[in-house]
Formats: C-alpha cells, structure tokens, sequence
C-alpha cells in the first residue's frame, strides 16, 4: 500500500503514534499496572510541555520582549524558586507517587493463582500453581485469566533477567538467588508480548514469549488440559518422530509427560505443539519451524545450549517436526 | 609552601555533606539487605524502617550543622565579594558552595530514606 504524508510533521505524526499500539506497547494498556504507568507517563509528559513552554516563554521574554536588565531580586526569585525549590518538589511528589504504586503492584498472593518464572539463557520455565496445591510445568508462554490478580514470582537460573509485558505492567529484575514478584491484573482478553528487559548474553533479544488474556471459563479448561500427559503419537510419522526423539536422546534434557523423556535441563515438551510460538517467542509453530530449529539451533539462536542436530535427514528432521506439533 | 589550615579544614567541609549523605545511603542499603536476609520474620520490614529514620535523623541534623558553617563563613566577610581572586573571595565562595552541598545532600539524604516511609515488605 502506498503511503502518502503531506508534511514533515504528518511522518512524524505516523512515526510517533505508530509505536502507540500493537502486542508489546506500554501505552496500549491491558493490565492494572499499565494502566497506572501510563496515567503517570501521560501525567509527566503534560507536566514536561507546561515546563518547557514556561522555559521558553521566560527566554522569549527575557531576550525578545523585555532585553533589558532586570532587578537583582527578581532573579534571585527566579533562580531559588525555579531552579532549587520547584524542581525538588516536582520530583519529590514524583518520587512518592511511584513508590505509593509499588507495593500494590507486589502484592503477595491469597490463594489465588501462583504463576513462577524462571528465567534461563535465553528462554523461560514457566509453573502454575493452583488454589489446591496442583502444579504443572510449562515454557515460553503465558495464559492469564482476565480480572484476576496473578501472583507472578520470578527467579533466574543463571544470569540477571528481567521481565517484562509491557501491556500488562512494569518491568522487574529476575536475580539469581532471589524471588521477586510482580501482580499481574489483565483487564481486556488479548495477545500481547513479553520479552527480556534486562542484556542477559548473545541472545538476549531472541529471549521474549507470547501472552494471551483469556476468558477465566477458557483459562480454567486450558490449564486443566495443561495437566495432562502427552497424547500418544497417533500416525506412522508421527510414532517415527517419536522413536527418533527417544533414540537422539531428546529426553535427556525435555520432558514429555506420559514417556520416559523426563529431562529437566531444557523445556518441558509435553505440549508444545499447543503454544504460540517457538524457541522462546522467535519463530511460528508449524512442523517446517521445528525442523529448522532441530537442525540449526545454534544459527536460530547463538550461544543457546541445545545442540544443533544438522546431521539428522530431512525426512527424519520432519518427522521430529511432526511429533512435537501433535503435542497440543 | 605552608598551606593555611583555615583553607584546609574548607576544603574538607566541602566535602561533609556529600560524605554523610553516602554513609546514610549505605547504611540504610546494608541494613535493609541485612534485615530482608537474616532477621525479617514474615518478610516485615519493620525493624529495618525504625533503623533507616533513625540514620535519617541523624545525617539531616549532622548535614544542618555542616550548612549553619557554611552559611557562617559565608556571611562573615559581607564587605568582600566572592568572585574575586582573594583570601576573604574564597572563603566566603567556599563557605557558599559548602551550604549549596549541604543542601543537596539534605535531599538526597530524603530521597533516600522515602521508600523506607512507603515499602513495608522485604518483598
């Protein structure tokens, strides 16, 4: 589609507003803490264009309208007043509203949903923990139930992470050693973006994941199939995907619930035929990028600790592909 | 050369300020770590709140003495100017940039201290 833009202010008119939606935006707001971090963005955005025309009306007076010399105590007024004393209470005012917002954004959990992250180079180990005690581990996606405060507690593995989804709040450190937590309210249904906030290594920007805000009815029935093993393998390519994922030692490091491929150094498997995304938000789920990734994982993803299995044939590389996408 | 010990001791003034106020951070940083880490019961930060407004209180009354010097070298020599190269210049000039750091840090020092008066939790 051809675009055309009438001005040097209209492009950056598009420029400006372009970055104002879409799935990874702090101010298309889908979640309780956006909501107060854009209040505050928009709030300090109208406070810093009062400032400046105030600054550059000063200026404009002072050079253009009145260039003379102006009385001693006025400029002393001027220079305590606008340059000591309003700037420490804008700031203070500034600073205590943003601690104010902290402990509600931390609030701990009442036997509500427990989701824990934990971050590793360059992907995320996901677990929910339900009111009654069940757990299941998960990876590489988020699912939320939309007008419910979820308690997010995150851990790192290895080096300092942090996480971020930028529709649904605040960022947050993931320290190795520590448990921080985040409150997660989604207040529309949705797909949205997370990513990793914080350099973490080569491939620090292929480290994001996909979340989607469901109805709590489709929350609660996705999660209880979350729950259970992995369906059997079910056609003749799909049972040689499967051998082959036993026999190149896949297991070793996945789980697949329901086999003995019961590896807890990489993702759990068991459905990931199910989620969004592959490799950590980076690629789509389809057979053809499971055969990508499988034979050139450290070109999709430099540095990541899977081995690359290039040495595997095309036909065997798709019938791994077709295995893990009948993981739903 | 024999320096003036007058001009010494300013130069060292002119430091106080900033100087308690790094203490008080570090000192208020280290005890809330320590109090998260080893004391807190049921992750209150409670105890570690009373230590932080008590360094509070004592870096802004020690950063209030620094400032009633600095004012009062500042003031003693009211016949001299201060942007002129002499003895008495800069002495008045030191004794203002030390009252301007002592202000600084007096904010600093409470900006510091604010999240403790806000945040109850280690988490």
């Amino acid at each position: 589609m051809a675009l055309r833009i009438a001005s040097p202010t209209g492009a950056v008119l598009v420029v400006l507003v372009a970055a104002c939606d879409g799935p990874q935006s702090a101010l298309d707001v889908a979640g309780d803490g956006a909501t107060r971090i854009a209040d505050l963005f928009w709030g300090m955005a109208a406070g810093a264009a009062v400032i400046w025309i105030g600054v550059v009306g000063l200026a404009v007076y002072a050079t253009r309208v009145r260039p003379g010399e102006h009385s001693g105590r006025t400029a002393k007024l001027l220079l305590i007043g606008g340059g000591v004393v309003f700037p420490t209470i804008v700031l203070t005012g500034l600073l205590s509203y943003g601690l104010l917002l902290i402990p509600e954004l931390r609030e701990p959990s009442d036997g509500r949903l427990i989701v824990s992250v934990t971050g590793e180079q360059w992907w995320w180990r996901v677990r929910y923990e339900t009111a009654d005690g069940r757990t299941v581990e998960l990876a590489n996606e988020l699912r939320l139930p939309v007008g419910e405060a979820v308690e997010v507690r995150l851990e790192s593995r290895d080096v300092i992470h942090a996480f971020w989804v930028p529709s649904l709040a605040g960022k947050i450190d993931m320290v190795p050693g520590r448990v921080t937590r985040l409150s997660l309210k989604p207040t529309r249904t949705g797909e949205f973006r997370g990513a990793c906030a914080e350099y973490c290594g080569e491939s620090h920007a292929l480290m994001a994941f996909p979340v989607a805000v469901m109805e709590p009815a489709a929350f609660a029935a996705w999660l209880e199939d979350q729950h259970a093993l992995a369906a059997p393998p079910s056609t003749p390519e799909t049972e040689r995907g499967a051998r082959l994922f036993m026999a190149m030692g896949c297991g070793s490091c996945h789980a697949v619930r329901g086999t003995a491929a019961a590896g807890t150094i990489g993702p759990d498997l068991t459905h990931i035929g199910g989620r969004a995304s592959l490799g950590a938000g980076i690629l789509v789920n389809d057979v053809d990028a499971f055969a990508r990734w499988i034979a050139e994982t450290d070109h999709v993803k430099p540095g990541v600790r899977m081995p690359a299995f290039g040495m595997l044939a095309e036909s065997d590389l798709r019938a791994l592909g077709q295995y893990l996408e009948s993981l739903q | 050369m024999v320096k003036s010990p007058r001009l010494r001791d300013s130069l060292w003034m002119l430091i106080a300020a900033p100087t308690i106020w790094s203490l008080h951070f570090l000192f208020s940083y280290v005890t809330a770590a320590v109090w998260c880490a080893k004391l807190a019961e049921g992750a209150s930060l409670g105890g570690a709140r009373t230590a932080v407004a008590m360094y509070s209180a004592a870096a802004i009354a020690a950063i209030g003495a620094v400032a009633h010097y600095g004012w009062r070298r500042h003031c003693q020599e009211t016949r001299h100017p201060h942007d002129v190269p002499t003895s008495h210049g800069r002495q008045r000039f030191l004794g203002f940039a030390i009252l301007l750091l002592a202000g600084l840090s007096a904010v600093a020092v409470v900006y510091g201290a604010l999240p403790a008066a806000f945040i109850a939790s280690c988490h």
